[in-house]
């Protein structure tokens, strides 16, 4: 067992460097009516790396996702996205839903293929993409299936097929695990890990799990509770050569999910 | 009662040809509406033949009269007059009916504006206003027509509407996005998430369209199967006077379950395998 987790780094939110950002989140507030939901968040995401927003429930963490995905606008700041100012939607960022967003009316393969339909892309074309992603997701053979006909894992893999399938840079997902069994869960956390070594892509991943963001994630950014705030930044460093499950219980891993426990705990209280 | 029979074919679409056990289940299905059917003409000619009152005539009785009448032509002369403004009035009512709901379920603006109007239409006594719609059109196709709008329209567009506001959030964003136009928006997310509701108050609005031409034909102009049944009446002819009102009867659920069919196998497919 040669499992070497270092302790993880933690950052002063003010001092991190961050190599090569494709998304820059540049004093974003926002402000619903009289709440206060963000203030002042400035955030840098490295290219090809996954970042997590972990927080406590109502700190803001989907609603700076979506800033970030140009669906809220936000009431102050900017977002730069591969050193461009984006005010809405674009082809280089692809969203995951936490209720899976996925048409009741529409088999698989429509579903995933949806993102190049809306492109125009014709049928034969966008059907030998999304048959490609339905594989990578492992749901080859369910093509044909509604919705309803499938478990909540299974339409959540439907709902990141979907994503992958119009090869955006970034991709933003918004607890796209939480409608998961612990089981199914951890085996998702792995396959997000293969997703992410295979695609090249820079993933911003909302959490609640202390647990998943340790396991999944390059870099950890704390949210303060409302108005959110970044509170603290934390690379894990986990090395993941090593087994799942030796990586779960090795010393390292279980000292980075503490510190973070500790840093939330008066959150909770 | 030929009308009726062809409603369980297509309560049960043989079209639908899957597996084996799809089919069978399809079967099963039009059993029990036939047995559904058997028992309520089963109790109707028990009543006939009680008699329940000497103005109730026996199922049989009122099947014969119904075959007596397709023969001699009246039933079939009666239905072409009945349809004309019925097929009219729901047709128009069903286009401008959902395009007003859709807008209004769009537009704040548009809502504010014409949202009160179709609910107080809504609210009113329609039957009370339809002789009214004599004075200004006669008694010809076009009052009849309008006689159908009234009464379909406002529930159509009412229906439309809300289904339009109910539309999940979470799959406009989706569509958003991906960049979609509020053009795909529409068409490919915003109508077909709110068919079963646009499609419920579709069949609301048909059925409100029998009552509306039934009752420009008692009230209005006693022309087809308002002026058969009115007629029999008269003469004491109750077995078929009976025959023209199952008739129409028989009519409206064919029209509803045509309906309830196309939503399933044209707008919502997956409603077909829940
Ligand atoms: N559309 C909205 N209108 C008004 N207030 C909103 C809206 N969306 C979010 N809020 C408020 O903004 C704050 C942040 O909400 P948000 O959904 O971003 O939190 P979250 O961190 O994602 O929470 P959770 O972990 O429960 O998903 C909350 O206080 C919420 O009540
Ligand atoms: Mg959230």
């Amino acid at each position: 067992m040669t499992v070497t987790a270092l302790a993880a780094d933690t950052f002063d939110p003010a001092s991190v460097v961050t190599h090569d950002p494709v998304v820059r989140v540049e004093a974003i507030c926002k402000h619903y009516g009289s709440t206060e939901a963000l203030r002042n968040i400035d955030l840098q995401f490295e290219r090809g790396k996954l970042t997590t927003l972990l927080g406590p429930s109502g700190c803001g963490k989907t609603t700076l996702l979506k800033i970030i995905a140009g669906l809220v606008p936000a009431t102050s700041g900017q977002i730069v996205v591969n050193g461009r100012a984006v005010t809405g939607p674009g082809p280089e960022r692809a969203f995951v839903f936490q209720d899976f967003a996925l048409m009741p009316w529409a088999t698989v393969l429509r579903n995933v293929g949806f993102g190049l339909e809306l492109k125009g892309m014709a049928a034969a074309e966008r059907n030998r993409i999304a048959r490609r992603y339905i594989e990578e997701v492992g749901l080859q053979g369910f093509e044909d299936k509604y919705p309803h006909e499938l478990s909540g894992g299974m339409r959540q893999r439907v709902g990141i097929a979907r994503a992958f399938a119009v090869n955006a840079d970034v991709l933003l997902l918004d607890e796209p695990f939480s409608a998961v069994d612990e089981q199914n869960r951890r085996k998702f956390q792995e396959d997000l890990l293969r997703l992410v070594e295979m695609e090249r892509k820079t993933f911003i991943f909302v959490t609640h799990s202390i647990e998943e963001a340790v396991y999944v994630s390059d870099r950890i950014v704390l949210l303060s509770p409302r108005p959110g705030r970044v509170s603290n930044i934390i690379d894990p460093r986990i090395d993941r050569t090593a087994n799942p499950d030796d990586i779960r219980r090795d010393p390292g891993y279980l000292d980075v999910v503490e510190e973070i426990w500790q840093g939330l705990r008066h959150y909770a209280e | 009662m030929s009308v009726m029979s062809q409603d369980v074919k297509v309560v049960a679409p043989a079209a639908t040809t899957g597996q084996a056990l799809r089919l069978f289940a399809e079967r099963r299905r039009s059993f029990w509406v036939v047995l559904s059917l058997l028992v309520l003409f089963t109790a109707w000619e028990i009543a006939g033949r009680v008699p329940i009152s000497f103005a109730f005539p026996t199922f049989l009785d009122t099947l014969a009269a119904f075959f007596e009448m397709v023969a001699d032509g009246s039933m079939i002369r009666a239905f072409f007059l009945t349809l004309q403004p019925l097929v009219l009035g729901v047709a128009i009512s069903a286009l401008l009916g959902i395009a007003l709901g859709i807008v209004m379920g769009l537009s704040d603006r548009l809502e504010w504006l014409l949202a009160p109007v179709f609910i107080v239409l809504q609210a009113a006594p329609m039957a009370a206003l339809v002789p009214l719609v004599t004075f200004v059109y006669g008694i010809g196709l076009v009052a009849k027509t309008l006689a159908v709008i009234m009464l379909a329209l406002p529930v159509i567009v009412l229906n439309s509407y809300k289904a339009v506001r109910h539309v999940n959030p979470s799959l406009v964003d989706m569509c958003r996005s991906f960049q979609g136009t509020r053009r795909q928006q529409i068409f490919k997310i915003i109508i077909p998430d709110a068919s079963p509701v646009l499609f419920a108050g579709l069949r609301l609005g048909v059925a409100a369209g029998f009552i509306g031409v039934m009752l420009a034909e008692l009230l209005i102009t006693p022309t087809g199967i308002g002026d058969l049944i009115t007629y029999h009446r008269s003469v004491a002819n109750y077995a078929h006077m009976y025959a023209a009102v199952t008739a129409i009867i028989a009519a409206s659920t064919v029209t509803l379950a045509l309906l309830q069919w196309f939503e399933t196998n044209v707008m919502r497919p997956e409603k077909r395998r829940s």
